[in-house]
């Protein structure tokens, strides 16, 4: 595997329930390709919280994966409203999110956490009203 | 233990295509974020939410099954989804810490 294997999705931002479609092909991909299946749980939890960010807060937006010989890329772009204060966000437990989001399970303020906790790298670059771009690598080690 | 195992220990079956799963361990949440940070491996997930989004977590976190506490019932078209992806649902008639009292019995 010596090029870069590279997966694009389109996230659909206007219907909550399908939120989790691209992440959970990527898992079946990496499975197929015979992945850790640690490597697969890490980097497929992480994409699903960041599809689940850009459906609540950003009207979707794209996702790609990257899978190298020693590491796995997941970068999240949207062209949503940008995060006010970062730090913040990253907190256990601070959210926005709507009551109706919280009926369905989510808007715990666990999503940007999760995905620090599941990655070994990540950034994130947001402007507001431009749109955010989070960038993640899961090391295969 | 298996998933199909738990059928004839008060559990009944929504859905299991893939009953032949060992169970390893248990977790009990609700919020979804909350469980697929936390949730391990092969754990049976205990719970009373029931939308679709309770299968893409479950798959994600790759639990054994999802348990459905106090009677919560299934809808039609997220046991379609839990079948396509090959998600054990079960369900308890007991709350959650009777149903988790339960598991830990059949597990230890």
């Amino acid at each position: 595997m010596s090029e870069p294997l590279v997966f694009h999705y389109e996230v659909d931002g206007s219907d909550f329930t399908s939120a989790g479609t691209a992440s959970v092909a990527v898992k079946k991909s990496l499975r197929q390709l015979g992945l850790p299946s640690e490597v697969i749980r890490k980097l497929s939890i992480a994409m699903y919280e960041g599809e689940i960010n850009m459906v609540i807060h950003a009207n979707g937006g794209t996702a790609d994966v990257i899978v190298t010989e020693d590491h796995v890329d997941i970068v999240l772009k949207d062209n949503g409203p940008g995060i006010p204060d970062v730090e913040k966000a990253m907190q256990e437990g601070y959210s926005t999110a709507t009551a109706e989001i919280h009926s369905l399970g989510f808007g715990a303020g666990m999503g940007l956490p999760n995905m620090k906790r599941y990655s070994d790298e990540m950034s994130i670059e947001t402007e507001l009203g431009v749109g955010t771009t989070i960038r993640m690598r899961i090391n295969m080690a | 233990m298996k998933v199909s195992d738990l059928l004839n220990n008060g559990f009944l079956e929504i859905t299991l295509p893939d009953g032949d799963r060992e169970i390893d361990g248990v977790y009990i949440g609700d919020l979804l974020s909350w469980v697929m940070g936390r949730a391990s491996q092969d754990n049976a997930w205990i719970t009373i939410m029931s939308n679709i989004n309770v299968i893409a977590v479950a798959t994600l976190a790759d639990t054994a099954c999802v348990i459905l506490a106090e009677d919560v019932d299934l809808p039609e078209d997220v046991k379609a989804q839990a079948e396509i992806k090959d998600i054990n649902v079960l369900k308890s008639p007991l709350p959650i810490y009777e149903t988790a009292v339960r598991l830990h019995e059949l597990l230890s």
